[in-house]
């Protein structure tokens, strides 16, 4: 009894330290388990991988930490709080932003628009200010805006902030959407395929870019990515899914060479690296 | 400790909560059977599903619609209407029998529809989808407003001329005429061919495939648009046989008679689960028999029978927030 | 170059005045008949409503097809003060407003109390803590109940507020109206008339929403619809519940209070209200519900919340134009609020272009102006094409048109301003110097 007590407090004084820990996250879609029995840690100031092929369910982690899934078992502890079952508004809140595979940004709104969104839960005025333009309202939005528009000058698109989102080119439109995420005032981001559809040149800046971000915002950070490059070049730690389970973790260089890892790649492990 | 506590005290309290609801809704049941009889009760089912039956038939054409392009037809009551009045110029005018006139008033309206897609819904495919819904509606307002001028079918109120006499049989009290066999017996069959056809046949197949995915339905080779005018006639035809059965049962006739038996089999559809065949038949049985239980049993019931037909809508909304049969959609993120 | 530019705010508020005092010149001096003064102003109502329509569809995404019922509830509703003031119906010249008062300060009272217990986290806490020892039905159950009997007994404390309230409101009102002059009581009676026909239908609109905006889209429609259909069957037999709203007969007596300053009155400053709410932080929020709900939400927008507020909001503009509307003509019957006439404020607003406010009140004086001069244009003896032309126009300009006439752009001061001018510190000059501004000129 005291013992099991004993390691339980351990294991939340450890999680206090951790961003992120997940423990036997299960997804059950009808009857096909996406994700089973699924376990992470991310410490603070991480920028860890999670990879895998088509399909291995990790969207569908992404999905549960950010409360659009509700998980049908398991636990995510966030900064060692409990995160299943809280809607998805107040995880952000609680400090967890995300970028989505398919782009989804407010296409119809402007740039600047998108990430004055985001800083609505900052935003420091209420409704009735709004609607009188007294009190706090002048003063706030010009600081919002002024904080929004800092913000896309990080990303190179100050120029843009007046442009629809739906016209921007497809690698602004990737980086608006992480300027927004981090407009959310985050402390760990969630990026999920960063450098899908880009070319070695693009995703090299994107590289670039996401390691900046890191030591500007304090960040922790979990992508989701599929070019290998991208995650060995700047992951410390990689966890590989397939067919919703962990097969593997370690760093760049353990996965590189792991046999399951190249198994689930490539079909069959013949002596190759990834 | 605590379970056995939890389990000793509580579940008692769940189950006299069970009991206690049985017994309202046996008790409820039980005090509308003696209030008037029991033959009455029956009576009213009876009729309730009569009427369910011919909301059916209006509402496979809404939700199949619905299912292929998105789109609430609002024209399709009226087009409804248009059904019974054409039966209504066979019969009357011509002197057509019963078969004869149905199928005059399904073919009319198929032909109809086909024009309304044509005109009004073809060239909006690509536009945003409230856009063909307000030409549903503006649609809807013309056929109302043109049928309704003099020299068309006027605006009066016309009296139905039955294509057949009316016999009454009775059975232990219930009185059962041969309009109510006709009219289950046309629909069950209409309803099983409608089966039939998405079912087991090559357009029933694309029928199935265009409303998944009208992309790559498209890329399969099958004729998007074709399957959408089809799909259009189809329900047309089954509204001019409604219309038909409508007339016959309620024999009055007028312009704007496909505005509430339009809405509420459209609602029926919504209940059952919009897209789903059985759920647009099961929910317009329930919606029938709602309809003329309220106007049979309660005070003033024939005045608040609206009212009640939707309070059900909302109910089961609450309960259920697809309907009856719906499959609640998870959007992929 | 830049050129000086006049700001916005002027030429808008040029343009209102204009309109103001055209309309006001013409009736003035008898340049348009009293016919054609009430087509305008019922078009300024309309537009009222019609706004509301459109923050609820056009800028929050919400399709609504019940937005004629909290239109008739607010004429209906304002129609009972204002009578009562007139013909003292209800026996005292205030007892309508004081009952109506009453209530709904009761039913707030209520839902903040409900809202404050935070209902269905009390209930997952029960379901959640017993479901450990009972089967999850059970569980389920008792989680209910007790739901249910707090929400009952909230409910009571708010019958007893409002009957407590009513006592001490009724003897007040009565006696300030009374020592009024006419001069002043009417106005007033009024204004309150009119504020209550708003915020009856905003409270209405609040419990529609909450039951019904967790529904999706078409299904949401739906319901709306049916609420509507629902509204207008109970007007219908008013009678059987308040006498003098008078059913199926139509109600009169209604004193016609409402005159173009009102009107215009209410149409201004409600759409200065919208037009601030929406060019705020609350508003871009509640956009980004239209623009994307599953993103809007993952930027930590309570899009719950802001639906609820955008549909309350509609709600009550929807109400004080119909208490608008109800002191137009003095009389009111139900045929005016029904499903078909439902459809007016969505064509509207479609029409104009969803998510434009400009093009809102240029579609709703567009629209009086179609349906009001094709009786004028029309021959005699083809009164009946009125509603068959109409509905052909309306084919034509959607064919033609299929967003709208403005889309979502709008004019002038309902724009939203433009960021302050600065120079935008740049800290990430690697970046910016090379690779990144590389890669965007290569797309």
């Amino acid at each position: 009894m005291e013992a099991a007590q004993l390691a339980t407090t351990a294991t939340e004084t450890a999680s206090e330290e951790l961003s992120l820990d997940i423990r036997g996250l299960t997804k059950v879609f009808g009857g096909l388990r996406a994700v089973s029995d699924f376990d992470m840690t991310v410490p603070r100031g991480g920028l860890y991988g999670l990879i895998g092929p088509n399909g291995a369910g990790k969207t569908t982690v992404f999905n549960m930490i950010t409360g659009l899934y509700a998980p049908t078992e398991g636990q995510i502890l966030f900064q060692g709080q409990e995160l299943s079952g809280a809607a998805p508004y107040r995880i952000t809140r609680m400090g967890i932003a995300r970028t989505f595979q398919n782009i989804r940004l407010f296409q119809g709104l402007t740039v600047l628009d998108n990430v004055r969104i985001a800083f609505h839960t900052h935003s420091g005025y209420n409704l009735v200010e709004a609607i009188s333009r007294l009190g706090r309202f002048g003063r706030q939005e010009r600081a919002l805006t002024e904080r929004a528009q800092d913000l896309l000058a990080v990303f190179g698109l100050q120029d843009r902030q007046l442009e629809l989102a739906k016209n921007l080119p497809y690698g602004e439109q990737r980086r608006l959407e992480i300027a927004r995420a981090l407009a959310t005032q985050p402390q760990l981001l969630l990026l999920d395929e960063p450098a899908a559809g880009m070319n070695p040149t693009e995703s090299e800046t994107l590289m670039g870019l996401i390691r900046f971000v890191r030591e500007e915002f304090a960040l922790t950070i979990l992508l989701i990515e599929h070019q290998m490059r991208v995650v060995m070049g700047i992951c410390e730690w990689i966890t590989v899914m397939d067919f919703g389970q962990v097969i593997a973790r370690g760093t760049p260089e353990e996965i590189r060479t792991n046999e399951n890892v190249i198994v689930a790649y490539l079909g069959h492990a013949s002596g190759r690296e990834l | 400790m605590n379970r056995i506590l939890a389990k000793t005290l509580l579940r008692p309290v769940v189950w006299v909560i069970y009991a206690a609801l049985a017994a309202g809704l046996l008790y409820g049941i039980g005090y509308l059977v003696q209030l008037n009889g029991p033959t009455y009760f029956a009576q009213a089912i009876l009729d309730g599903l009569r009427l369910g039956f011919v909301y059916a038939l209006i509402a496979l054409g809404y939700t199949m619609v619905y299912g292929i392009v998105r789109l609430i037809n609002f024209a399709h009551g009226d087009v409804f209407m248009v059904g019974a009045f054409a039966s209504y110029y066979a019969v009357a005018r011509y002197g057509w029998s019963f078969v004869p006139a149905i199928l005059f008033a399904m073919v009319i309206c198929l032909l109809l529809n086909i024009v309304i897609e044509r005109v009004a819904y073809k060239p909006l495919r690509e536009a945003p989808r409230i856009a063909s819904l307000i030409t549903a509606i503006g649609v809807s307002f013309f056929l109302e407003s043109f049928t309704a001028l003099r020299f068309a079918f006027s605006a009066d109120y016309i009296t139905y001329k039955r294509p057949f006499e009316v016999t009454v049989w009775k059975f232990w009290g219930l009185s059962i005429t041969n309009a109510t066999v006709i009219i289950v017996g046309v629909t069950l069959a209409l309803v099983l061919g409608l089966q039939y056809v998405i079912r087991r046949t090559k357009i029933g197949k694309a029928m199935r495939a265009t409303s998944l995915d009208k992309s790559a339905a498209r890329l399969m080779g099958i004729n998007v648009d074709g399957v959408i005018t089809f799909t259009f006639a189809l329900g047309a035809a089954l509204a001019g046989a409604a219309g038909t059965l409508y007339a016959i049962a309620f024999p009055q006739i007028w312009t704007f008679m496909g505005i509430m038996p339009g809405l509420k089999a459209f609602t029926a559809a919504v209940l059952g689960g919009i897209g789903s065949v059985p759920g647009a038949f099961v929910g317009s049985l329930l919606m029938g028999t709602v309809d003329v239980l309220v106007v049979s049993f309660l005070p003033l019931g024939s005045r608040l029978r609206d009212l009640f037909a939707f309070l059900v809508l909302i109910v089961v909304f609450l309960v259920k927030p697809t309907g009856i049969f719906g499959e609640p959609q998870v959007e992929k993120v | 170059m830049k050129r000086l530019q006049v700001p916005s705010w002027i030429t808008t508020l040029a343009v209102a005045l204009l309109a103001f005092f055209g309309v006001w010149y013409a009736k003035q001096g008898g340049h348009i008949s009293v016919y054609w003064y009430q087509v305008v102003q019922l078009a300024a109502i309309t537009a009222i409503s019609a706004l509301g329509l459109n923050l609820i569809y056009g800028f929050n995404g919400q399709f609504s097809l019940g937005h004629i019922g909290f239109y008739a509830i607010g004429a209906y509703g304002s129609a009972l003060i204002t009578k009562d003031y007139v013909t003292k119906w209800s026996g005292s010249q205030t007892g309508a407003l004081a009952w109506m008062l009453a209530g709904q300060i009761g039913l707030v009272f209520a839902l903040v109390l409900i809202n404050k217990l935070g209902l269905p986290v009390v209930k997952k806490r029960i379901s959640s803590s017993l479901s450990e020892h009972l089967a999850p039905h059970e569980a389920n159950t008792l989680g209910t109940l007790a739901v249910l009997l707090i929400s009952a007994a909230s409910l009571a404390a708010s019958v007893a507020v409002a009957l407590g309230l009513h006592a001490l409101l009724a003897p007040a009102l009565e006696t300030i109206i009374s020592s009024l002059p006419e001069g002043a009581s009417r106005p007033l009676i009024f204004a309150l008339a009119l504020i209550n026909g708003g915020s009856i239908a905003a409270l209405v609109s609040y419990l529609v929403g909450l039951a019904l905006l967790r529904l999706g889209s078409d299904y949401f429609g739906i319901a709306t619809l049916g609420f509507a259909v629902m509204v207008y069957t109970a007007l219908q037999n008013s009678d059987l519940v308040i006498e003098t709203m008078k059913g199926a007969r139509g109600m009169v007596g209604i004193p016609p209070w409402s005159t173009w300053p009102w009107v215009a009155g209410g149409l201004v400053l409600l759409a200065i209200v919208m037009r601030n709410m929406l060019r705020s932080s609350h508003g871009r929020a509640m956009i980004s519900v239209r623009e994307d709900e599953i993103a809007s939400q993952s930027m930590g927008v309570d899009v719950t919340q802001l639906k609820n507020l955008a549909f309350t909001m509609g709600g009550f503009y929807a109400g004080v134009a119909g208490a608008l509307y109800a002191h137009l003509y003095g009389f009111l019957h139900p045929s005016s609020f029904s499903m078909i006439k439902g459809f007016d404020p969505l064509i509207i607003i479609v029409f104009g272009g969803l998510g434009s406010m400009t093009g809102t009140i240029l579609a709703s004086v567009m629209f009086a102006l179609v349906i009001e001069g094709l009786r004028v244009i029309l021959p005699q003896g083809f009164e009946d094409w009125r509603f068959v032309i109409y509905p052909i126009i309306l084919l034509l300009i959607m064919l033609l048109r299929p967003s709208g006439l403005l889309g979502t752009s709008e004019w002038g001061w309902l724009r939203a301003p433009l960021p302050p001018e600065r120079d935008i510190p740049v800290p990430n000059r690697s970046l910016r110097g090379s690779a990144v501004s590389a890669s965007s000129e290569e797309e």
